[in-house]
């Protein structure tokens, strides 16, 4: 006769008020494939942890977005934040829907070269651009965006020696009635120094101004700032038509729209309160056709969110390494990934979901990753199914930032593998091994020897 | 007249120190000359009094909590739906409003009528907007900040006077007399519903309620205020009684007008010594002491049905003054038996 | 191992402690283990049982077995 399956026996104590959710079931499904790809077997032929990627969430989250933008709008380009996700195999499936790129330093820069990237698809922000940097962008005639006057004057006295026009836009930060304010990029609006670093630029013939930008935030949960600033930014091309008759071309309104996570310390689950694309491309269109800019001379507009196109698509696969009783009860479950490969569970309380079948029943539980480190903690709490040593578990809505954020901290980094249209599976970046990691070390002769 | 047969669920089952309004909402609804109701209890917590008091509740199933999602929710009522036919749902919560105005529609499609605030009605109200909310309507409000930072208490001083008021996005207020307390009631409050927090200007005067209800095309269809005659050291009401004040009722149908109102509400206000009435605040649902509107001649619960349900209503205008509800406390008694079949099948 | 007598378990899982109010929920499997102490089976003929029964390591077994019990003890329901 066949074995049952077996469920570790559990036993909770009934505590009054905070009963879980209806009787004791459990609240979700299983999560035992992606794109048809069952996830056992993925960690069986790639080990665990492992990152998973869907070209086909990247795709459809990409061709929805693009499209309920363009419905609104006329003249829309996406640019690919590059620091959200820079795995080649990643960008490139964006290149190939039609998106630019979205670089801030010369590594994601040439990044963006390498995949294809002509220079005048390439949008270079940030901070920090070295001489060499600017020199390098503006042959390539990429958009170069301001980010300081330091920038400008640096730009300005590289262009006496160049025989292309850069080609500028200035960041403008401002107040959108989200607070706390993002004031530390870009040239602020409301104190006038947007409207000076503009004048600076068109005064004389050195540069071409090409655009606008802001970016306002991250993981903005109101539509209406996006509403706010584009507002400010139409009224800023505008005033440049009046003083300059000069025509901006387009208006880059940045990233920072909410994926379907949800923040620590939300009450509500993101996949309710987070604004749809719907939402956000509204509010900007409505904002910019609203604006006193003539119908024919409308700037294009340029997006450059990653996280609500990439979050969905990534997910990463782990096991239970053990089950473990706290000192004051509390259950704790540790997971084989951690912060060092999770980074994004210091704000969000991620979904994690058994990769196995389940019964009704649950139990509550701090969930630990495997470093030897009191931070690395994935979930304060989470009711989940009683576990044992070896179930496997997944963790939805990971793309974002994880594949660049996370550290080689303790231990090597898992495999990413892509599931691609037809469903095969692509290793796009390998683990790494002790080598890869000591190959950039080296030892001073005199400690080769440890014993005389 | 033959009574006409429907099913009601509602929420806020929990009738205890700090009442929920979904037990006085049923009890409106049972005293009914019109409807013959099945009343379906949905409760989150398996202790909500509601959920015991067969008389008036005929039965009553668990249901997960807002911050598990629409969808989880959605697949709860789905299947509630299934054996019990829900005509119209009434959720009685704040928390979970949002929730179930956004599933509104896909509840239309299991056919079950709610009647709620539009998303932009509720989001406009919020106690985080309401400076807005008052200069939009031209409604007198008392200064209001969001705070997202401690780092942000020591600058509070330069805008308002101590005391000032700290509260939580959906629930919770506190009489704050120095940062300290600030400090100490914000991180209370943030710990259980979140950030951010709703300093409030401290406006001296009395409180007094409205109790109303919108057809959501500008008119009243009810309005009954009240003046609480007693607090509990929860702040709520013990007792209270109607009130002839009908500057209050002005500014009432000033507001449902204007805002083109949707579904039950109760307006805070605070009247000062000057006459001046100043806004507090507006929860977008009846109250839990609806049922004095019911005592003094207005059956909003049942209005609020019928309004749901597509029905015309005649706008309701009188009530009795001086008519006065005092809340007391009453042991149920049942068997374990009970709490073991609600807490094992989520079903009682 | 003797379960309390104060105990009573229904079949649908809900364990009542009359002597202290309690209440708790066990699963399908806590309560076959229990029905199995009630019967006087030590730990290890639980565990014999089990393992025949059902698809499950040595290993895993027994750390969930000991890890259940001990739970059992500290919520009083059986006594030494």
């Amino acid at each position: 006769m066949a074995k049952l399956h077996f469920e570790r026996p559990i036993i909770k104590k009934l505590n009054v008020g905070i009963s879980n959710k209806f009787g004791s079931k459990t609240e979700f499904e299983p999560i035992t494939e992606i794109d048809g790809v069952d996830i056992k077997e993925l960690i069986v032929k790639y080990g665990s942890p492992l990152f998973i990627i869907s070209e086909k969430t990247i795709r459809e989250t990409y061709r929805e977005a693009k499209q309920t933008f363009e419905s609104r709008f006329p003249k829309v380009q996406f640019a690919w934040s590059y620091k959200t996700n820079y795995l080649d195999a990643v960008c490139k499936v964006f290149h190939q829907e039609g998106s630019w790129a979205e670089v801030v330093s010369r590594f994601e820069y040439e990044k963006a070269l390498e995949n294809g990237m002509p220079g005048n698809k390439i949008i270079f922000n940030g901070p920090d651009k070295t001489e060499d940097d600017l020199k390098i962008a503006i042959e390539n005639e990429s958009y170069i965006h301001i980010d300081h006057f330091d920038e400008l004057y640096s730009i300005m006295n590289l262009s006496e020696h160049l025989k292309k026009k850069p080609k500028v836009a200035i960041r403008v930060n401002m107040d959108t009635g989200v607070y706390p304010m993002w004031d530390r990029f870009g040239f602020n609006y409301e104190n006038g120094e947007a409207w000076e670093a503009i004048n600076k630029i068109l005064m004389n013939d050195k540069l071409e101004l090409v655009g606008l930008h802001t970016h306002i935030g991250t993981f903005m949960l109101s539509a209406n700032a996006y509403h706010i600033a584009a507002s400010k930014l139409a009224d800023l091309a505008y005033h440049i038509k009046k003083k300059y008759n000069h025509t901006i071309q387009y208006i880059d309104m940045g990233g920072g729209f909410a994926s379907k996570n949800t923040l620590k310390g939300a009450y509500l689950s993101g996949l309710d309160t987070s604004p749809t694309f719907n939402d956000y491309a509204e509010a900007i269109s409505s904002a910019l056709l609203n604006s006193e800019i003539p119908p024919d001379s409308l700037p294009m507009l340029i997006l450059e969110t990653g996280r609500a196109l990439i979050d969905d698509a990534g997910s990463l696969a782990g096991s239970v390494i053990a089950i473990k009783k706290l000192s004051d009860g509390r259950r704790s479950t540790i997971v084989d990934f951690g912060v060092n490969i999770l980074f994004t569970s210091f704000w969000y309380e991620h979904k994690v979901t058994p990769a196995q079948g389940f019964t009704q029943y649950s139990e509550t539980s701090s969930m630990y990753g495997p470093l030897c480190m009191n931070i690395d903690v994935i979930r304060e709490t989470i009711t989940l199914p009683p576990l044992k040593k070896g179930d496997n578990l997944v963790v939805s809505r990971i793309g974002a930032y994880n594949m660049t954020q996370w550290m080689q901290f303790i231990t090597l980094r898992p495999k990413v593998v892509m599931i691609d249209l037809n469903g095969t599976t692509h290793i796009i970046r390998n683990n790494e091994s002790l080598k890869d990691v000591k190959g950039l070390e080296s030892v001073p002769e005199h400690l080769k020897k440890i014993s005389k | 007249m033959e009574k006409k047969k429907i099913t009601i669920a509602a929420t806020g089952l929990n009738n205890i120190d700090n009442p929920g309004p979904g037990v006085p909402f049923i009890r409106g609804v049972r005293e009914s000359k019109e409807f013959d109701s099945r009343i379906i209890g949905l409760a989150y917590e398996n202790l909500e009094p509601g959920i015991y008091m067969h008389n008036l509740i005929d039965k009553s199933y668990q249901i997960p909590y807002p911050s598990s999602g629409s969808d989880v929710l959605l697949r709860r009522i789905e299947y509630i739906n299934k054996i019990e036919k829900i005509d119209v749902l009434i959720p009685n919560f704040d928390a979970e409003l949002y929730t179930f105005m956004k599933s509104s529609d896909k509840l239309k499609e299991m056919g079950i009528s709610t009647f709620l605030p539009t998303l932009e009605q509720f989001e406009e109200r919020h106690k985080s907007v309401l400076p807005e909310f008052g200069k939009k309507y031209d409604i007198k409000v008392p200064g209001s900040k969001t705070i997202f930072s401690e780092r942000e208490i020591p600058d509070l001083v330069n805008e308002y006077k101590y005391p000032m008021l700290v509260k939580g996005k959906y629930y919770d207020a506190y009489v704050a007399y120095t940062p300290e307390q600030v400090r100490m009631y914000m991180n209370k409050i943030s710990s259980k519903w979140g950030l951010p927090i709703i300093i409030q200007e401290f406006v001296v005067g009395t409180e007094v309620n409205v109790v109303a209800l919108g057809d959501g095309n500008g008119i009243t269809i009810g309005a009954v205020p009240m003046r609480k005659q007693y607090i509990t050291d929860k702040g709520k009401a013990w007792a209270g009684i109607t009130l002839d004040d009908t500057n209050l009722l002005e500014i009432t149908n000033k507001i449902i007008s204007k805002t083109k109102w949707r579904g039950g509400m109760e307006l805070e206000m605070i009247k000062t010594n000057e006459d001046d009435y100043y806004l507090i605040e507006i929860n977008p649902r009846l109250p839990a002491w609806v049922y004095l509107s019911v005592g003094a001649g207005q059956n909003l619960p049942e209005a609020l049905v019928k309004l749901a349900l597509g029905e015309k209503v005649e706008p309701m205008t009188k009530y009795k003054n001086g008519t006065l509800f005092i809340r007391y406390s009453y042991d149920l008694i049942c068997d374990i038996s009970e709490f073991e079949k609600l807490t094992l099948n989520g079903e009682l | 191992m003797k379960i309390n007598k104060k105990i009573a378990v229904s079949e649908s899982g809900f364990v009542f402690d009359s002597s202290t109010g309690d209440s708790f929920s066990v699963n399908p499997l806590g309560i076959e283990i229990i029905g199995m102490v009630r019967d006087n089976k030590t730990e290890d003929d639980i565990r014999k049982i089990l393992s025949e029964k059902y698809e499950v390591s040595v290993p895993v077994l027994e750390k969930s077995l000991s890890d259940f019990i001990g739970s059992l003890r500290s919520a009083k329901i059986i006594e030494d």
